[in-house]
């Protein structure tokens, strides 16, 4: 068996002292990051990856310590859902809905301890079916030329711009402003800077790290001023946590099914953990039907979206690895970290670095069974942590985000640069103008207009050439579906409102 | 409704100014049929094009905060450009401090929690980054060395 011995190289990786302890910190860490509202997974990785960058980790034990923080943000975003009725990220809104009337009628720690089991399941059956079909789907990859690599980019930030927003000009306009951003400095093929103003600090470019800590974390920032932090009441209280058997036992359909659901959103280009938890909560509210009491406190209603979400962050990551096109603002803030480490994500990964790519799935399933660990005993420590006020928290992530930058550029200007992103990302917020199209222009920018540029010459300038496979016909297709059906369906889609007090 | 449409247009009118130039781009003698030029044009024109939109057919008008929070806004830029001027010659301590302490301020408005968050962050981060993570840290101005 292949995927045997793909696995024992992997655990030979992975399972070094080194790289447990790693680990082990990496789930810590997420976790906290998860919780806390105000770092959701994407700033939570952003801002940590100058600093893993600088402490000269290897790639593999940068790779482990990310994706350990990757998952843990999506174990720890429920712990605020269920006790503050805050999502602590995004994904984790739809776990407010049962999981804090839950709590309320005084089943906090039941709802804890059933969503970190069901956020086990999904994101365990998530990490096997990235084994299973990762390696198959890397070697479809191989058949993909210049041609189709420029319409799956296209088809990436069409479904991401349609999924992600609720205005597809304004999600047009965003995905634009990336790609604009990432022709900035000098230019692959000719080597001439380009749009740089003369501005030498631009000939570089613009690093993709100060937009996603500006865009990501410094926004939050401003948000958090705007609010004065009103958002972050006191909830509920958490009396002795026993394990719910009973509710366990009884919603294992639901999480197998959500476990599913989640994993198949989570490999479609640009829908990730939002929509998987979304679409596992929709399942099974009308797998219920009426009398599921879906929204008063169901434990069905807090263990599908728990395991929607984690299967959907195991998903996203299929397509981020084996074409190299992110699947979530997550993903894509991982990508950014395989490309500051120097590794190319494509199919090649799988052949050329075998190392990097089992260990990683191997650190994943160490991972969720620490998180496991951490989320089911040790709960109550990070229910203490959740009590940092947001005006002790925010001025820490901001100094964190700028001793993350400077130490890697150790220049004033990109600080600039990045608190210009941050007042950009407030802008944008305040405009329902989704900012993960943004980092993923700047992201793809330049490998979109090189497969452009070598189609073209190709085929010596024929345009037709773009279509010219049934794949690139079929991921046009899919593009220019993926941004016009949501138009339609918007209505259908409608996200339930959470539940106020 | 005013918001999205004067947004719309900034962007339009800097899609284009994008897309002039684009136009200047230098071109050099081994050229590939696309060339340098292209694709930024390309990006300028769909941009232009959503930024029109947006200014005929807006989304309903965001809730715009107060102008005194507008103020707390402007001043948290002011003190960030300040601390990124700052961080280099006058090194990590002090202007943490008070980085910090302004933001923490503009976000909760108690005057000696402030003060405790600012010092507290300054130290307790200081220590993180220059002993357990190692990063080359100055806490102190140079001349002061």
């Amino acid at each position: 068996m292949d995927l045997l011995a793909n696995l024992a190289l992997g655990f030979s990786v992975a399972l070094s002292p080194y790289t447990l302890m790693l680990a082990v910190i990496g789930c810590f860490l997420g976790t906290i990051i998860g919780a806390l509202p105000g770092l959701g997974p994407s700033n939570g990785v952003a801002i940590l990856i100058p600093i893993t960058f600088t402490l000269g980790l290897d790639a593999t034990a940068a790779l482990v310590l990310m994706t350990s923080v990757y998952y843990g943000a999506m174990y720890g975003g429920r712990i605020s859902s269920i006790l503050l009725n805050i999502p602590g990220d995004e994904p984790a809104l739809m776990t407010t809905l049962d999981g804090y009337p839950m709590a309320k009628q005084g089943r906090a720690g039941d709802a804890l301890v059933l969503s970190g089991v069901a956020s086990f399941v999904g994101a365990f059956l998530a990490t096997v079916g990235l084994m299973v079909l990762a390696p198959l789907l890397a070697r479809v990859a191989y058949l993909f030329g210049p041609a189709e690599y420029f319409a799956l980019y296209l088809l990436a930030f069409c479904t991401l711009g349609g999924m992600a927003s609720n205005n597809q000009a304004k999600a047009a306009l965003a995905s634009c402003i990336g790609l604009a951003i990432a022709m900035i400095g000098v230019d692959n093929s000719s080597g001439l800077p380009r749009l740089t103003g003369g501005s030498l600090h631009l000939y570089d470019g613009v690093d993709f790290l100060v937009a996603i800590v500006g865009l990501f974390a410094i926004s939050e920032v401003f948000v958090f001023i705007e609010s004065h932090g009103k958002n972050s009441s006191i909830g509920v209280n958490l009396g002795k946590i026993t394990i719910p058997w009973k509710d366990i036992w009884e919603t294992k359909w639901t999480m197998l099914r959500g476990s599913l659901v989640g994993f198949i959103a989570g490999i479609l280009p640009g829908a990730g953990a939002s929509l998987g938890s979304f679409m596992a909560y929709m399942v099974e509210k009308s797998v219920a039907g009426k009398d599921g009491g879906f929204g008063q406190g169901a434990p069905k209603g807090v263990a599908a979206p728990e395991a929607g979400n984690n299967a959907a962050a195991g998903g996203a990551l299929v397509p981020m690895l084996t074409l190299g096109v992110p699947g979530s603002g997550t993903t894509a803030v991982l990508l950014a970290l395989l490309m500051t480490l120097n590794i190319t994500p494509g199919p090649t990964l799988f052949t050329d670095r075998p190392d990097v790519v089992w260990g990683l799935i191997a650190s994943l399933l160490i991972a969720n069974v620490v998180l496991l660990i951490m989320n089911v005993p040790m709960v109550k420590v990070f229910v203490k942590i959740l009590m940092v006020p947001p005006a002790v928290l925010l001025p820490g992530v901001t100094m964190i985000s700028f001793v993350g930058i400077y130490s890697l550029s150790g220049s004033y200007f990109d600080l600039l640069l990045m608190v210009v992103f941050g007042l950009m990302g407030y802008v944008f917020r305040k405009l329902d103008i989704p900012t993960v199209p943004v980092i993923l222009g700047i992201l793809l920018g330049g490998n979109m207009e090189d497969s452009l540029r070598r189609a073209m010459t190709l085929s010596d300038g024929d345009y037709t050439f773009l279509f010219s496979t049934p794949i690139a016909i079929g991921l046009w297709i899919a593009a220019i579906l993926g941004f016009v059906a949501p138009m339609f369906l918007r209505n259908l889609l409608k996200k339930p409102q959470a539940i106020t007090d | 409704m005013a918001s999205d449409r004067i947004f719309g247009l900034v962007a339009t009118l800097l899609a284009l100014a994008y897309v002039a130039s684009a136009t200047q781009i230098q071109t050099s003698f081994m050229q590939d049929p696309v060339g340098p030029k292209a694709f930024p044009i390309l990006i300028g024109c769909v941009a232009a094009i959503c930024g029109l939109w947006m200014v005929v057919r807006p989304d309903p008008e965001p809730t715009w905060p107060a102008a005194k929070t507008f103020g707390a806004l402007g001043l948290a830029t002011i003190i960030m450009i300040f601390y990124a001027y700052a961080l280099k010659p006058l090194g990590f301590l002090l202007p943490t401090a008070i980085t910090a302490g302004v933001l923490s301020y503009q976000i909760a408005p108690y005057v000696r929690s402030a003060v405790l968050a600012g010092i507290g962050l300054s130290a307790g981060l200081f220590i993180l980054f220059k002993y357990a993570l190692g990063l080359g840290l100055f806490a102190l101005p140079r001349w002061l060395m």
